[in-house]
């Protein structure tokens, strides 16, 4: 029969870095989506000529492996300015400018998919322009933009296995911690990556559900 | 507080070798990207045969590339396949790594470019006398990869970024794995990584824009 060296106290060990993981996830989820909802506005109201250097910035974080991007903030903060920041910290900083940086694109797509006359009409109706954004292009955009979004932050969510190289030892990381001490690297990769996608799997389901139902109305 | 000195003239005489990197790394990308379409297209074909148990296979294999984090699936290919006595080479595994998670995200973006091909046409070459193969090989196929060719070239961005991940396998012969090998040299982190950092920024670059003049070539009327 199967049989394994797993202990109580492992499961616990491995439920810790699950924590962590969710942790990073949401607090750069959370900040990388008010950066990116800003960004994104920001790219819009200036026009592509005046938000090049924006665009710039932006581009440079989904073009760069995370892993030296992770690396490079560590060194950074480390090395150049000294100062004392905890792994966790630059993961999250790091993540969150990540997610920024596609959530940008992503809100471009959604307030470019507003037709120019609905917002032109709301205009003619007296509205300001803070009013256009809030009862008529977030609501509109909302139906494109929110499918990507959870795929972004599930992306964030895989992702965000990466943190590791910064000292936070999420779920792979003690996965793998438990690997060199118990040698039985299928049975618990087999259970890493289950939880991985007992979470992904359905959530992803979901986007892709709201995809298929806002999609032609 | 300011008082680092940057030694780029240090970092920059490693160019060289770093550059012999970016080319194990593109050549990775590279396979990884034609193995993976190719399977990709195999796994469609699954799931258009019909079948329910072959159909099951190449849904299980998309759901699993697409709702697990890239470097769990290295590590399977590495560590996990190791239980069964199989041990392969870091380069090996990274390619099955990032080849499995290619092959399950273009499996997905082709399953949406079919969706706007419309039916009939199969159905025309059917009526035509060609076998379903045929009509998939020269009617369907052609037209989903010119509609799936701006994921692709998502994808191929990704593959790059995915083979930073092959250092954690061991893998030290690629960008990433050269540039720690000579960090654990010469401890100048910032300068190494920020110089593999551009490198990576102009690799992607030129397969963007490689890609926009390939379409605008390919897909001219």
């Amino acid at each position: 029969m199967f049989d394994t060296a797993l202990t109580a106290n492992d499961l616990i060990f491995l439920a810790k870095g699950a924590g962590m993981t969710i942790l990073v996830t949401i607090i750069s989820v959370a900040i990388g989506t008010v950066l990116g909802i800003l960004f994104g506005v920001v790219r819009v109201q200036l026009g592509a000529a005046l938000a090049a250097p924006l665009t710039f910035v932006l581009d440079i974080f989904r073009s760069i492996p995370l892993l030296i991007q992770l690396v490079l903030a560590n060194a950074f903060a480390g090395m150049v300015l000294k100062l004392q920041m905890s792994g966790l910290t630059v993961a999250c900083m790091v993540l969150s400018l990540y997610t920024a940086a596609y959530c940008a694109e992503i809100v471009r797509g959604g307030i470019d998919a507003v037709p120019a006359t609905t917002r032109r009409a709301a205009r003619s109706l007296g509205m300001s322009w803070g009013q256009d954004m809030r009862y008529i292009v977030m609501p509109l955009a909302t139906r494109v933009a929110l499918p990507s979004w959870i795929g972004l932050a599930l992306g964030v969510m895989k992702d965000s296995a990466l943190v590791y190289v910064v000292q936070v030892t999420e779920l792979l990381k003690s996965t793998q911690i438990l690997i060199t001490r118990l040698q039985e690297p299928m049975f618990l990769l087999l259970l890493c990556g289950a939880f991985y996608f007992i979470i992904s799997l359905p959530l992803a389901r979901f986007g892709g559900y709201l995809e298929k139902r806002w999609s032609n109305d | 507080m300011f008082d680092y000195t940057f030694q780029w003239k240090q970092a920059m005489a490693k160019l060289p070798q770093m550059l012999d990197g970016a080319v194990v790394t593109m050549e990775v990308a590279v396979l990884s990207m034609v193995i993976g379409i190719l399977l990709a297209v195999v796994l469609t074909l699954l799931r258009l045969s019909g079948s329910r148990p072959l159909a099951a296979i190449a849904t299980t294999w998309v759901e699993i590339a697409r709702n697990t984090p890239a470097l769990f699936q290295i590590y399977m290919a590495h560590f996990g396949v190791a239980s069964f006595g199989i041990h392969f080479s870091p380069f090996v595994s990274l390619l099955i790594g990032i080849t499995f998670n290619n092959a399950g995200y273009l499996a997905e973006n082709f399953r949406g470019a079919l969706k706007a091909i419309p039916e009939t046409q199969t159905r025309a070459g059917r009526s035509l006398g060609m076998s379903q193969l045929q009509a998939f090989r020269y009617i369907i196929l052609p037209q989903m990869l010119r509609i799936a060719f701006l994921p692709m070239t998502n994808q191929m961005v990704w593959a790059i970024l995915m083979t930073s991940l092959g250092v954690t396998v061991g893998m030290n012969t690629d960008l990433y794995g050269v540039t720690q090998d000579l960090n654990a040299l010469t401890f100048r982190t910032f300068e190494l990584f920020a110089i593999a950092a551009v490198i990576f920024y102009v690799i992607t670059k030129i397969i963007t824009l490689g890609a926009r003049l390939l379409a605008a070539r390919l897909f001219r009327y």
